[in-house]
Order: C-alpha cells, then sequence, then structure tokens
C-alpha cells in the first residue's frame, strides 16, 4: 500500500470515482504528493472520442502517461497496470462503471468517492458525494464482496468509511 | 448606452474563491470588478460545470473566459461550452496582472483583450531575493 511517509506504494493504489475524472484534485492533490506516473480513465464515451482524449490529456503534466480505457478494456489489462512499477491512479467518472470493473476483476480491493455530485434522485452525504438509492445499493454490494469503499476527495481529509458516510457521521 | 468600462466583458472560473477573490482586487485597483464575472466550483460536478458555463457564454454573450489551472475542471468545462464556437477565448492560468490589463483595455474586443494579456501575466511573476541589486529577475 502507498504511504505518504514513507513513499512506497503499490501501483493502481488509487481507484477513483469521481465525475470530473481529471482535474486539479487529481493531477495535483493526489498526483505530486504519490509521484505519479500514469492515469488509467475508464469511461466507455471517452474513449470513443478523439477530442475527449485529447481535451483529458492536455490536462495532465507531460511526464505522466495517460491510458484511455473502457470498462472491458481496463478489465483486460488490469494486470498489466498492476505491474507498472510507477504509481497510477485508475479513473472511472461513475459509481456503474467502478461496479462493472470491479465485476470483472476481483483484484480491485478498495475505491475511493472522490467526487459524485449532485444530479436530480441524489441525496448529499458529504459535501462532495451525492448518491441516489441505486448507487448507496451498488456501494454496499461492493463491500460486501471485500471491496473497501471510502471516501476522500484529497489526501489530506480523512477518509471516511461507507458506512459513516450512508448513515450521516461523515461531517 | 453601455459603459465599456462596467459592462461584463470576461467570466472567470475558479476552485473555491479565488475568482471571488480576484475580483475583489481588481474593483480596489480599478473599480471596473462589474466588467468580470464569477464562478465557483464548490460543490459543482463535471456536468453542472459545463451547464452553467454554456449558460453564461449563451446568456451573457461573454466572449472571453479566464481560469486558473490548465488542468482544472472550470478549464474542461470551458473547452466543452466552447466548442465550435470561434467568437470566445479562453485564457488559462489567470492572475490579477492579466486581469488589471484586460480591463484596464477596454478599447479592445474581449475576446482581443483576453489576448492582448497573457504577455502581461507572465512578465508579473518573478523571483526577488534579498541580497544584491533591486531588480527582479
Amino acid at each position: 500500500m502507498w504511504s505518504p511517509a514513507a513513499g512506497v506504494r503499490v501501483p493502481l493504489d488509487l481507484c477513483r470515482i469521481d465525475d470530473r475524472l481529471i482535474h486539479g484534485q487529481v493531477v495535483l492533490g493526489w498526483g505530486q504528493q504519490m509521484r505519479l506516473g500514469f492515469i488509467v480513465l475508464v469511461d466507455d464515451e471517452v474513449a470513443g472520442s478523439d477530442w475527449e482524449r485529447e481535451l483529458y490529456r492536455m490536462g495532465v503534466p507531460p511526464e505522466v502517461d495517460v491510458v484511455f480505457e473502457t470498462v472491458d478494456g481496463a478489465a483486460t489489462r488490469l494486470a498489466e497496470f498492476e505491474r507498472d512499477p510507477r504509481p497510477g491512479i485508475l479513473l472511472t467518472g461513475d459509481v456503474e462503471s467502478m461496479v462493472r470493473l470491479v465485476g470483472k476483476c476481483s483484484a480491485l480491493r478498495a475505491v475511493n468517492l472522490g467526487g459524485i455530485h449532485h444530479k436530480s434522485g441524489r441525496i448529499q452525504r458529504l459535501r462532495y458525494v451525492f448518491l441516489s438509492p441505486d448507487e448507496e445499493l451498488a456501494l454496499r454490494s461492493l463491500e460486501s464482496r471485500g471491496v473497501a469503499v471510502t471516501a476522500r476527495d484529497v489526501p489530506a481529509a480523512r477518509p471516511v468509511t461507507l458506512s459513516d458516510l450512508l448513515s450521516g457521521k461523515g461531517e | 448606452m453601455n459603459n465599456p468600462a462596467t459592462e461584463l466583458r470576461a467570466i472567470i472560473a475558479a476552485h473555491g474563491e479565488l475568482a471571488a477573490g480576484l475580483v475583489s482586487a481588481v474593483d480596489r485597483i480599478t473599480g471596473r470588478g462589474s466588467a468580470l464575472g464569477i464562478l465557483s466550483n464548490v460543490g459543482l460536478g463535471g456536468e453542472q460545470m459545463e451547464a452553467t458555463m454554456r449558460e453564461r457564454i449563451e446568456r451573457d454573450g461573454v466572449r472571453a473566459i479566464f481560469t486558473d489551472l490548465p488542468s482544472g475542471s472550470w478549464t474542461m468545462a470551458a473547452r466543452r461550452a466552447m466548442r465550435g464556437n470561434d467568437q470566445v477565448v479562453l485564457v488559462t492560468g489567470v492572475n490579477l496582472a492579466a486581469l488589471l490589463e484586460f480591463v484596464m483595455r477596454d478599447d479592445l474586443d474581449p475576446a482581443s483583450g483576453a489576448r492582448s494579456c497573457v504577455d502581461r501575466a507572465r512578465a508579473a511573476i518573478g523571483v526577488v531575493t534579498g541580497g544584491g541589486g533591486a531588480r527582479a529577475t
């Protein structure tokens, strides 16, 4: 496991759900502290669009590689990503994509909720986490399968467990 | 008749309360803070940011957008919202020097003004040490 004190990490330490995908918190907040080497952006729509891929690539420093994959593609290549010696972040833009990915890759054991913002039907759980009943159910299902789900927008923040999040003890 | 010194000419979209702080400073220095609109990312997801930016471009006719981080979510939202619209200019990495230049150049249209302030913004960043001469480098 990556440790900010020791600078030691296992690749793909951070598997994050964030509807903004690549942005300042990811590239600077997490990336600089982790000495980030690569980002795996998992999104079916982005993976199929040259324009979207270029948009996200422009937001990343040149020393950080960005790999764009569909959920199925990421599942196929996960072992390859985990062998990469560089620190890496895997991102999905929604709960559904992460749940699908975990369903295909039992190796993913922890999921970070980094930014799921307001939409119709969602209830606010944290300043940066809003969840619909279906999304809550899906996250509970992940935990029941042994995946640790915590909310934490930036490294300096306290991780909030899913049970605390859903019981209103997050803030 | 519109007053070019005070009519809305650009939007500043930045993290936290940065945009409000920059506009406050511009207003203190020039009295032209009303030329700049403010957007904060607080509480907004990617889709909401894009929709908000699109609305400001279409509703207010804004032709110049300033964002803070080139990799930030406002920059992403602005690029999506202005896609296909070559009337709108985006300047990333905004600082106070850029905005002061922009609001004072009301002889230029907003898009041209945004382009013109980039050199001023770059020149405003320097390093000063305590020893030696008096010039910043």
